[in-house]
């Protein structure tokens, strides 16, 4: 590619990721009455996650697109 | 009076109009009439509001833009909620504004799914349901041109068994601008991006006589396909192997190739002629074809059959932002599991959409979510969710029951009857919906025959 290799991050596909402080995780576990493991899981190997380097134990909050609500914010816990 | 107004601090040039226009029972009257009498908007909104009164059509662009904006609807509902009150607004006060608002947000209260509700099985009866309907119109195939993309029930199959590779893996691959707005370039790419094999460009023959291999490229697709004689003849001499050269006139196209083998053996003759048959001259592995077409928004762009996304979207003038395959695995590999979960409810809401099938999105979403929960993409079926649930009854009850239950019992696994399968199976109330609340009555004193 001409301009360099283009980020995987900037793929229609592929919703905004952000890994979250751990206020925010707090904030979050506390507001559903779950522990982290109860979250949806993304692996430490999955593209996004190497390239926002993320860590194992992190929480990504990620901001879907969605056909019924516009917006519509979803959560992963980062797992080997 | 006149004297009255300018003590409020109203200018006596004004208090004067005012005077003599109204009486002070007119005043609690009409911000209209103020304006009709000559007097300034600023006098008037003043004046207004020293009489306490609300001035008429308050709602500003911004207010509705705010009041919309901090209530906990979702986005989408926000926007329409938004439009069609701007629509509206110079019949708006404040209060019915207010009162708009909490009404949606009363209504988008109700229509949410309850707690306990079982979305799942819903799902599967909304998406079972149009899926009958599709099995008599199974093996069709529709495509751009002459590319096939499987269709209908069998694409659904796939995707929710997670296949490694479709069974006709394509890629929808968009442009850059400048390759976007040009069909040659566009045609150039897609030449670039075809897998052209020797096979394709040149007769490949064997000759026992002398035991060797003789490689005519055809000048014709030579020049349709954009290769050099020089790139041929490369691609031979890279396989290590004894190569003759013979042009009919240096700077044509025309000439052919002899190989000799290693040792003299026919079997050797046989596996030598296959390999550089199946030599890749040109284009990328995997696909198969490649054919410019106008996209539905006027650009042109390159379907494919065949899928490499990750080899496709380094080459120049291919956006690749925008360039997608059907190969869900592929999807999860490069761009990662979120992607693949949009592409999984892309694929089905597109296949179902084809069959002209109405499904809500939000059945389609949940599958999507089911698959995708762990990190990997996992098949709906044996191998993947249904061969996970905890509960013995409700695998057996699925697939191979023998086997499961086998399973079950070396291991010493109990079923906690929580899930449905379970307790239809063993016949017991559902712990879903009503069902999944359990009611404690302390002993009142229950008065029956009254009527409140």
């Amino acid at each position: 590619m001409k301009k360099g290799k283009v980020s995987i991050l900037a793929h229609e596909l592929v919703p905004p990721h952000e890994v979250m402080t751990e206020g925010e995780v707090e904030e979050l576990l506390n507001r559903y009455r779950i522990k982290k493991e109860q979250l949806p899981k993304i692996k430490t190997t999955d593209p996004v996650i190497k390239e926002i380097k993320a860590k194992e134990g992190d929480v990504v909050r990620i901001t879907r697109k969605s056909r019924t609500a516009g917006k519509f914010l979803s959560y992963r816990l980062v797992t080997k | 009076m006149a004297a009255e107004l300018v003590k409020i601090g109203i200018e006596p040039e004004v208090a004067e109009t005012i005077a003599e226009t109204f009486t002070v029972s007119d005043l609690t009257v009409d911000r209209e009439e103020l304006l009709a009498a000559g007097i300034e908007e600023y006098y008037a909104d003043d004046i207004m509001n020293m009489l306490g009164i609300e001035v008429v059509g308050e709602v500003k662009p911004g207010d509705i833009e705010s009041k919309v904006d901090s209530s906990p609807l979702p986005e989408k509902i926000k926007d329409e909620l938004k439009s069609k009150l701007r629509a509206v607004r110079k019949k708006l006060t404040r209060e019915k504004l207010e009162s708009i608002i909490e009404r949606v947000e009363r209504e988008y209260e109700n229509a949410r799914v309850e707690p306990r509700e079982a979305v799942g099985i819903v799902a599967a009866q909304s998406i079972g349901e149009p899926g009958t309907q599709m099995t008599l119109r199974t093996f069709h195939y529709a495509g751009v041109g002459a590319i096939y993309i499987t269709v209908g029930l069998p694409r659904i199959i796939e995707i929710v068994d997670a296949r490694k590779k479709p069974s006709t893996p394509a890629m929808k691959v968009r442009l850059t601008e400048e390759y976007a707005s040009d069909r040659h370039k566009a045609g150039k790419l897609a030449m670039e991006i075809e897998e052209t094999h020797i096979r394709d460009i040149a007769r490949v023959e064997s000759s026992t006589e002398d035991m060797c291999i003789w490689v005519c490229p055809d000048e014709r697709e030579l020049i349709k396909r954009g290769i050099e004689w020089r790139e041929v003849e490369e691609k031979l001499r890279s396989l290590d192997m004894p190569v003759e050269v013979y042009r009919s006139e240096s700077g044509s196209l025309g000439g052919k190739f002899k190989i000799y083998t290693r040792d003299n053996s026919y079997h050797e003759l046989l596996r030598l002629e296959e390999r550089v048959s199946n030599m890749l001259v040109k284009g990328i592995e995997g696909i198969k074809r490649a054919i410019v077409r106008k996209s539905p928004d006027g650009e042109y762009m390159i379907y494919t059959e065949g899928s490499a996304l990750k080899k496709v979207s380094r080459l120049e003038g291919v956006d690749f932002t925008r360039t997608t395959t059907n190969n869900i695995t592929e999807i999860a590999e490069v761009l990662g599991i979120e992607a693949a979960r949009n592409m999984i409810i892309d694929e089905m809401m597109s296949t179902l959409d084809e069959q002209g099938l109405d499904v809500d999105a939000r059945h389609v979403t949940l599958i999507a979510d089911a698959m995708t929960m762990d990190g990997e993409v996992k098949q709906i079926g044996r191998h993947g969710l249904a061969g996970e649930k905890s509960s013995v009854l409700s695998r057996a009850a699925f697939e191979v029951t023998v086997d499961n239950l086998l399973e079950a019992a070396i291991h010493g696994e109990i079923d906690e009857l929580k899930g449905v399968t379970e307790n239809v199976i063993v016949g017991q109330p559902i712990k879903l919906g009503t069902g999944a609340v359990k009611l404690v009555a302390r002993n009142f004193n229950f008065n029956y025959g009254e009527s409140r």
